[in-house]
């Protein structure tokens, strides 16, 4: 990654320390950006508010000082909580969403790691915050997180399905499961014999995006699908028993998440950090394309906020029946179908 | 014309009243409030004034209260007679009226039920403290805001009933 753009050859030690650093940076900035942008102040103008304004110029710092108040609160553990899981439940979250970022490819060479097998290593590792979710609900001896724990599991796990099969669709259509080769795939591609767009898979696999979109909602548990963190059901759900740091955690978990999935959705489906005009292979593509996938990325967290601020929240039942009786059918017949026209064309 | 679906419907109006929100003809449904402020209107209910010498500390305000936030305390006295002549009457003479705030509802049946116009509502409505301890408004409080009660709206045209006035 680093050798291209610096032209310094570096020990494999030391890309690693880059490669960290970046990443521990970038991915609490990306929550905070999110949470922003969209959390405070498109929510608020969607409801007709201004949203925060007091902190720094228009508000734009509140989340800096929701943070800062959050370190400083008490770190309070239930009497009765298995402290060790209470302690390492966040953590498996906030761990799930980093490795997320890993196949995330920023541009040609800016890439953490570029797997072969990318995109099933996100889907994988993303799944692992079930497990960190509910750990949180068990461990802290609470019914509303034990309520909330056992929801958000039987959601996630409903919902994973739907996603790997949208998913699926792109990687028939990509024919790899490299992150790098689906962006190539999707650049190389042409609409009707003409190759200047490429082919944004979002036009082929319009059903995967619309599916995919869906099954992502209720991966980060925001409403529409927002019964495992309830506020009027399960006050909070798991995590109703955190406080101070551990809660921001979660917080970052969820927001981050939401940036990782997003950036997925623009990888899988809007072409990643490719832009029409600029040629893939050479070194302004670097440079251009973090901005690119930046602004893909902004477009579909729009999209997936857009959703959050605007649906009422569906019933367990109702959320359970469209994961099992709609999505999954008809990703199931979407792959079918990309399969059937991939193997005729 | 086909039925939009509702939950296109939805979409459609949250991204039109983020638009109107964000067009300077437009603008949030909200004030700024320590900087701005609304104008409550002239009925709403902002603090309950008393008008001492109205009151003859009959309870009924507070017995009636469900959050038992009213305070009162009396003892009889011996007031000159109307007329020369007379025997002189026998009156209540209130010693303490306080209501605490931090505990009252704004519901309104204080004043609902004092047979003797002596309580009345306030639009002021910016009276918070730094310690709660100072929400209990003693009588001389209460009385101070009398000044700042409205007079009240005529009735309808048409109306048999008489207009009632607010004791200055
Ligand atoms: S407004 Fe209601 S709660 Fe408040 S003092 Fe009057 S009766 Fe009590
Ligand atoms: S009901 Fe009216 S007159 Fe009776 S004690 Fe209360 S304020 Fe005084």
């Amino acid at each position: 990654m680093s050798e291209l753009i610096f032209a310094i050859e570096l020990a494999y030690w030391q890309q690693t320390l880059i490669k960290v650093l970046v990443a521990a940076v970038l991915i609490p900035t990306t929550a905070l950006i999110l949470g922003i942008v969209f959390l405070f102040k498109m929510m608020s103008w969607m409801q007709s508010r201004m949203g925060p304004q007091e902190a720094g110029p228009r508000g734009l710092l509140q989340l800096a000082a929701d943070g800062l108040k959050f370190l400083q609160k008490e770190d309070i553990i239930p009497d009765r909580a298995d402290r060790f899981v209470f302690k390492a439940a966040p953590v498996v979250v906030l761990a799930s969403t980093f490795l997320t970022y890993v196949i995330l490819p920023a541009g040609p060479d800016l890439i953490i790691e570029n797997l072969p097998t990318g995109i099933f290593f996100a889907m994988a590792v993303s799944s692992l915050s079930v497990v960190g979710v509910l750990m949180a609900g068990w461990s802290s001896s609470n019914k509303y997180a034990l309520m909330g724990g056992l929801r958000a599991g039987g959601q996630l796990i409903a919902y994973e399905l739907p996603l790997i099969l949208a998913v699926m669709g792109v990687v028939i259509q990509a024919g790899s499961l490299s992150m790098q080769d689906i962006v190539w795939a999707q650049a190389d591609g042409s609409m009707f014999g003409f190759g200047g767009l490429g082919l944004p898979f979002v036009i082929t696999q319009i059903v995967a995006f619309f599916i995919f979109m869906v099954a992502i909602q209720a991966e980060l548990t925001q409403p529409p699908f927002d019964m495992p963190v309830a506020e009027s059901e399960v006050v909070g759900g798991f995590h109703v028993e955190y406080t101070g740091f551990r809660f921001l955690f979660f917080f970052l978990g969820e927001f981050a998440t939401a940036f990782a999935f997003a950036a997925i959705a623009a990888t899988l489906f809007l072409g990643g950090w490719w832009v029409p005009g600029i040629d893939p292979n050479s070194a302004l593509a670097n440079i251009v394309g973090p901005i690119a996938l930046f602004v893909k990325i902004m477009v579909v967290a729009f999209l997936i906020f857009w959703f959050r601020f605007t649906y009422p929240r569906f019933r367990e039942d109702q959320l359970q029946r469209f994961a099992w009786k709609y999505l999954i059918p008809l990703a199931l017949a979407n792959i079918t179908i990309t399969g059937i026209l991939v193997v005729v064309l | 014309m086909p039925k939009v679906p509702g939950m296109v419907k939805g979409l459609g109006v949250t991204f039109r009243t983020m638009v109107e929100t964000l067009k300077p003809s437009g603008g949030p449904a909200t004030v700024q409030y320590p900087h701005e402020k609304e104008e409550p209107s002239p009925r709403a209910r902002g603090v309950i004034a008393l008008h001492e010498e109205n009151c003859t500390a009959c309870m009924l305000c507070s017995r009636e209260c469900p959050d038992w936030c009213i305070y009162i305390e009396a003892h009889k006295t011996l007031a000159p007679p109307r007329r020369a002549g007379g025997k002189p009457r026998q009156v209540n003479q209130l010693d303490r009226f306080a209501i605490d705030y931090s505990l009252c509802m704004y519901c309104g049946i204080c004043v609902e039920v004092c047979p003797f116009e002596a309580l009345f509502w306030s639009p002021e409505y910016e009276f918070s403290e730094v310690s709660i301890a100072d929400l209990l408004h003693e009588k001389e409080r209460l009385g101070e805001w009398m000044e700042t009660v409205p007079d009240f709206e005529p009735y309808e045209a048409g109306s048999e009933a008489k207009g009632k006035k607010v004791p200055r």
